[in-house]
């Protein structure tokens, strides 16, 4: 059974008495343990599906199951929670805390589980570890580079050991270097630790590391590419 | 204070001016809030501090103050003998039939005349209040023309200094001594003769006796004895109760007054924290959507941005209180409306004041707080992410 399984989702936004359609019937798999990369146009739905996924937006019409999850009826509250559980999300923009350390940037989504302050300290700084950036975990966002904030923002992704990692653009707003770093984190998250990943990304170099590419186009699956690079 | 508290005060700290600002306004209300409670209080602890639990003021039935109130001569002997009476060491007994009067003198601060209540006392006037201490010269030789002053009038009106003559009721008075009250109302009097008074100013009876009992218990018993004879027609009170129900009206005419201008000026300071905790929520609109992204919930953003406008509030509140402090123990006076006549009194700010301040900016801020709290909580995560 896929880990991720959507049918027929359709989106539509409202723009006073236009409607205004995202996604138009979109129906994908994503079998646990895919490294699935989403390409397309500016405006091609392809952060809309991101958002659905990751339970921050709902679907106008159709189906979202993770796991065992029908997302797409759950509660407000509820689907909180179950975000907190069970997706890591990788920003373009980081989204770090500029008033909070590295360390506290990753403790967040802790605080939202029954840990200790001592077992929270073990899993920030395991995920820190996992980033290369244990040395950094005093350090602000502004003491750091954009590939290290990116880095730490992953780390804050990975720390409550989710099985769903969302990244939406996570090299858009790097240098080639720390873009390939991140890539290489990212695929190395899929092989070493099993985890499912959807990458939404322009940069074909970047795709190139997914196991899988799906184009949006439109609002609609246009083109599967099978089993690209993968590395 | 857990991350989440760290990460409100850290981000108000950020926008520093604003943040102080904000504080400052209200700061401003709480000062305001305390320094017109603080008169309240003042205003009524020195009437309450003029009666003594163990003593019993007795009025003509149905007057409400002495001035208004009318004793015959011939009821001091029936009181006086009562059982319920203490008795000196000479074994006479301690009570003192009054007349109050209001004379007018010129203000230290503004030479403008005001009415100064003068006491006409018994000889054990001084024994029936504790309270009473000289702080300079002595206590007036009875059937003589010496009086008393309270310290208090002799800081708020001219001509009042130890060997100063002063004139009223067609005869002149020489100040020989100079008491303290513990910040009673009698502070602002001043004391004399009540056998030498009553023809200076041509009246005919007293106006009131005060009594110490022999003991506090008693009160009922004396009361009791008093309405039961056929020849008095007279309310004793319980002294305290008296005063309190004496400083009523003012007290509730300053809070009343004080409670609206507060209620108005705090509008203002609710809108500045409003205008803050508003900004404060744009500013930090991606956050709010990657908090939210992350798994917290509306609850807890809106918990976490109330907390941040009430500590800002407190902060406020802290400051209020500090500005308010120094007026505490200032004198001060106002005409109490019961008696015509000018009462002095000290600002006195109590710590349930200051816990009432402290209190009064956490509304503020919690009310302050509560719609951009709202809104934060509100914003779509998925467009809270896209703002830059």
């Amino acid at each position: 059974m896929a880990l991720i399984e959507l049918r027929d989702v359709t989106k539509t936004y409202k723009r006073d008495a236009i409607e205004i359609p995202v996604l138009d019937r979109v129906s994908i798999d994503v079998p646990e343990g895919e490294y699935l990369g989403l390409m397309g146009p500016s405006g091609s739905g392809k952060s809309t599906l991101l958002n659905l996924l990751a339970g921050i937006d709902r679907p106008t019409r159709g189906s979202i199951r993770v796991g065992d999850t029908e997302t797409s009826s759950l509660s407000e509250r509820a689907l909180a929670g179950w975000r907190a559980r069970n997706v890591g999300f990788i920003f373009q923009l980081y989204n770090l805390i500029p008033v909070l350390t590295a360390f506290e940037n990753v403790e967040l989504p802790l605080l939202l589980t029954n840990l200790s302050k001592t077992q929270r300290r073990d899993h920030v700084m395991t995920a820190l570890g996992i980033v290369a950036l244990s040395d950094r975990e005093k350090h602000y966002p502004r003491q750091l580079s954009g590939g290290q904030e990116q880095r730490v923002a992953i780390a804050r992704a990975i720390v409550t050991d989710p099985r769903l990692l969302l990244a939406d653009e996570p090299t858009g707003d790097l240098d080639a270097k720390s873009a390939g770093e991140v890539l290489t984190l990212l695929q190395r998250l899929n092989k070493e630790y099993k985890k499912t990943i959807v990458m939404v990304t322009h940069d074909p170099h970047a795709a190139e590391r997914a196991t899988r590419v799906l184009h949006l186009e439109k609002g609609t699956l246009v083109e599967q590419t099978p089993a690209a690079v993968g590395g | 204070m857990g991350l989440i508290g760290s990460y409100n005060l850290r981000s108000m700290i950020v926008r520093k001016g604003t943040a102080a600002m904000t504080a400052g306004g209200i700061a401003m209300v709480v000062a305001v809030f305390v320094m017109t409670l603080a008169i309240a209080q003042g205003f009524r602890a020195t009437l309450v501090a003029s009666g003594s639990p163990q003593n019993s003021i007795i009025l003509r039935k149905g007057a409400t103050a002495e001035t208004v109130s009318g004793l015959l001569r011939s009821d001091v002997p029936l009181i006086e003998t009562l059982p319920q009476v203490a008795r000196g060491a000479d074994n006479r007994p301690l009570a003192s039939p009054e007349l109050v009067v209001a004379i007018a003198l010129p203000r230290q601060t503004d030479n403008q005349n005001a009415n100064v209540p003068v006491r006409g006392v018994g000889p054990k006037a001084f024994q029936i209040r504790d309270a009473m201490t000289f702080v300079e010269g002595r206590q007036f030789a009875p059937g003589t023309r010496e009086i008393n002053v309270g310290r208090l009038a002799v800081g708020r009106f001219k001509g009042l200094g130890l060997g100063s003559d002063v004139k009223f009721g067609n005869a002149t008075w020489t100040i020989v001594g100079i008491f303290t009250a513990d910040d009673a109302a009698f502070e602002s009097e001043l004391w004399g003769d009540v056998d030498l008074m009553m023809p200076a100013f041509q009246r005919i009876g007293y106006q009131s006796m005060t009594v110490k009992l022999a003991d506090a218990s008693m009160f009922d018993s004396f009361k009791a004895a008093i309405e039961s004879d056929p020849r008095l027609y007279l309310k004793p009170s319980r002294e305290q109760d008296y005063y309190a129900e004496q400083s009523q009206a003012m007290t509730t005419v300053i809070r009343v007054f004080g409670t609206f201008v507060t209620l108005i000026l705090s509008i203002g300071a609710v809108f500045g924290a409003m205008n803050t905790m508003y900004a404060a929520v744009a500013y930090r609109t991606r956050e709010i959507g990657m908090l939210r992204a992350l798994g917290f919930s509306r609850f807890r953003i809106v918990t976490a941005f109330l907390a941040e406008s009430v500590a800002l509030a407190l902060v406020g509140g802290v400051l209020g209180c500090i500005l308010a402090l120094p007026v505490h123990g200032l004198s001060t006076g106002t005409t109490n409306f019961t008696s015509f006549s000018e009462v002095a009194f000290k600002f006195r700010i109590t710590p349930a004041l200051l816990a009432g301040g402290m209190l009064f900016s956490a509304v503020m801020g919690a009310v302050g707080g509560l719609l951009p709290a709202i809104r934060a909580a509100r914003i779509p995560v998925a467009r809270a992410l896209r703002e830059i």
